[in-house]
């Protein structure tokens, strides 16, 4: 029943995903033996390979408390200034005559002020952002030396001791991603909060949203939030035209949002 | 922090909604820097290359001077580059530990292709009979440099110097696709990159490469025209004709590309339009609509067609043709300012602009820039004190053997 759905959007991804990981979990299952094996993996039963990270996000879910960028950069030791986000938030207005205005002041991390003039709005959305750790991510493509790389498990990640600070990155992802950190003068972005993830944590975004708008999740488990959410609700990405193919999906996704 | 500083004041001036990582704006001057030099150097080479391979006799006088022009430049083609770099220590890693997917990868391969491939052998082999007449006459310090350079070939036979005009023919031959190579590869970075639609189009590389052509001509045609009025010489009036029509020439497929992107991405209308339109007649519109377009190409391809195909006297001319020259290298210099800094100035939400704050001081600065691009002046100074290009610096010998090179061709 969940193929249904799931084949119409993501074959080429899954294919992929097997395909790669599979040599890769062998050989780590060769090395390690049952040590490998995590224990998200082995409570229901499925395969290492079925580990590919990614998140959904329930836009009319999100109150804009900004309470994910806070946790974010908490966790992570992002720079507080308001121009290094991993993770940020819009808001979106759509006007009676058709405007749209969109803000996101501070990246919406201690929420946002009041609309005014309310009765002009036909309707007013908040939209979480984050890296879409893209299943074919430019910033990968054209990084010079391979210090930014994707990681088995889908994720999208920096070396940061090997990453030569050119930037080319930061100009290649289509959706504002990346920052250049001013301490170490390397490119940073959204990791899902590997070090969490690892640990079968939730990343820190996920653990603090007090609506449960974010559902972070392997897109392989069949029994996860984030299966049951792609179940249950028509998905998009963004920027679909880019064939970036994202593993960030929103749902109630509104076409305004870029 | 000056740095946050300056975020901060570009925060105030954004319009529209922009991603917040996107206040920082992370390319500037220096990146600008890297493909107008990289143009100069292409474009100085392809000149270089009418008089070897395509037999355009005319602008003899300015072969070896462009050639050595090319390596000024492309000895500081990569200064900017690394001098941007947030860890330029780890600059090396491209060489090691390239990843082949990356354009910007081939960055290192290219350049020493070219630097050590085309460049420098073509200029050794062009200079080494002169060479080893000019080390028979110098003094004991500029004897052992000028043995050095030629790595102690002594060979001033006929036969030799047929096979260095020989080997020179032949590296031209693949010099001129590898010059395309060293600057569409440039076009290549920038057009390839489907996040930007100010950058990524198909014709960039070839819009890059035709813009070097013009660079490079004109740049040459302004050192030819001061140094030979330095060296109190009349400038050779064939030659200046020429090199302002092939100036003419690639100034007009030039803006034909120009033109043609431009309609095609009003006329394809894409999503993308709206932004860009309204950076063009606000951010962009003194460094595109009136310093790219008007000052750097209508008018000097005007001043051009018309003295080139008027009878002004040959004074007049001349003056023409160098403000000509002048006025395409400031285009030049805003085209590359347009690409790179225009290609930033719009959110990748398309829902606003950007402004960049250029600084003064520090390593990403105003004056490192103009220090750059002093540098290749200087190092051209000493090349040319070195080996030098004018015509009555040959010794007799080798003008004749060149001359019969040249026939026997």
């Amino acid at each position: 029943m969940a193929e249904e759905n799931d084949d119409r959007q993501f074959p080429r991804r899954e294919f992929l995903a097997k395909v790669l990981q599979l040599p890769c979990s062998a050989a780590v299952v060769a090395v390690l033996g049952p040590l490998a094996v995590s224990a998200e993996a082995s409570e229901d039963g499925s395969e290492a390979s079925e580990l590919y990270y990614g998140m959904g996000i329930q836009v009319d879910r999100c109150i804009g408390c900004g309470k994910c960028v806070e946790a974010c950069k908490a966790e992570n030791d992002v720079p507080r200034e308001p121009y290094y986000f991993r993770t940020w938030v819009e808001r979106y207005v759509i006007h009676n005559d058709g405007e749209v205005s969109v803000d996101s002041p501070l990246g919406g991390i201690r929420g946002f002020p009041p609309l005014e003039g309310e009765s002009e709005v036909l309707r007013s959305f908040f939209v979480p952002k984050l890296c879409n750790q893209c299943d074919n991510p430019p910033c990968v493509q054209v990084c010079p030396v391979g210090a930014t790389f994707k990681t088995v498990d889908g994720v999208v990640l920096v070396d940061s001791d090997y990453c030569i600070g050119c930037r080319y990155c930061i100009q290649a992802c289509p959706y504002g991603a990346r920052y250049l950190d001013p301490r170490t003068h390397t490119a940073d972005k959204c990791t899902f909060c590997y070090h969490r993830i690892e640990q079968g944590l939730l990343p820190a975004c996920v653990e603090v949203c007090p609506t449960g708008a974010r559902v972070f999740g392997e897109l392989g488990a069949l029994a996860s939030p984030l299966r049951r959410l792609m179940r249950m609700s028509p998905l998009q990405v963004l920027k679909p035209y880019l064939n970036t193919e994202p593993k960030v999906f929103y749902s109630k996704l509104d076409g305004e949002v870029r | 922090m000056q740095h946050l500083e300056r975020l901060e004041s570009a925060a105030e001036q954004i319009s529209g909604f922009i991603y917040p990582n996107e206040i920082e704006l992370h390319w500037g001057l220096l990146v600008v820097l890297y493909p107008y030099i990289t143009g100069l150097v292409a474009g100085a080479f392809i000149l270089a290359s009418l008089e070897k391979v395509f037999k355009v006799k005319e602008v003899e006088p300015t072969y070896r001077l462009a050639l050595l022009t090319a390596l000024a430049f492309l000895l500081v083609a990569p200064l900017p580059l690394l001098a941007h770099l947030g860890h330029p220590e780890r600059s090396f890693e491209i060489f090691l530990t390239p990843h082949f997917k990356s354009a910007m990868a081939m960055f290192g391969f290219v350049y020493a292709w070219y630097l050590m491939l085309v460049l420098l052998l073509e200029i050794w082999f062009e200079y080494r009979a002169d060479l080893v007449k000019w080390g028979r006459e110098a003094g004991p310090f500029k004897k052992l440099l000028y043995w050095l350079i030629t790595l102690g070939s002594r060979d001033v036979s006929p036969e030799a110097v047929k096979f260095d005009d020989k080997a020179v023919h032949t590296i031209t031959l693949i010099g001129i696709p590898s010059a395309f190579l060293l600057h569409g590869y440039v076009g290549f970075i920038f057009g390839s990159v489907k996040a930007n639609p100010w950058w990524s189009s198909v014709l960039m590389p070839i819009v890059f490469l035709f813009s070097a052509i013009v660079s490079g001509i004109s740049l040459v045609l302004l050192i030819y025209y001061v140094t030979t009025l330095v060296r109190r010489k009349q400038p050779d009036m064939t030659c200046l004709d020429k090199l302002a029509s092939f100036l003419l020439y690639a100034l007009i497929v030039d803006l034909s590309l120009e033109v043609l992107d431009f309609i095609h991405r009003l006329y394809e209308s894409e999503e993308s339009i709206g932004i860009l339109s309204e950076m063009i007649v606000s951010k962009l519109y003194i460094s595109l609509t009136i310093v790219q377009i008007l000052i750097g190409t209508i008018g000097p391809l005007l001043i051009l067609a018309f003295s080139r195909f008027s009878r002004l006297p040959t004074e007049l001319k001349r003056v023409a043709y160098f403000i000509a020259a002048l006025l395409v290298q400031v285009g030049i210099f805003s085209t590359r300012w347009n690409v790179v800094i225009g290609g930033q100035l719009f959110s990748k939400s398309l829902r606003g602009l950007t402004v960049y704050k250029l600084e003064l001081g520090g390593i990403e600065g105003l004056f490192t820039s103009i220090g750059l691009l002093i540098l290749p002046f200087v190092i051209l100074y000493v090349l040319v004190k070195l080996l030098p290009p004018w015509e009555e610096d040959r010794p007799e010998a080798s003008q004749g053997a060149a001359a019969s090179g040249m026939t026997a061709d």
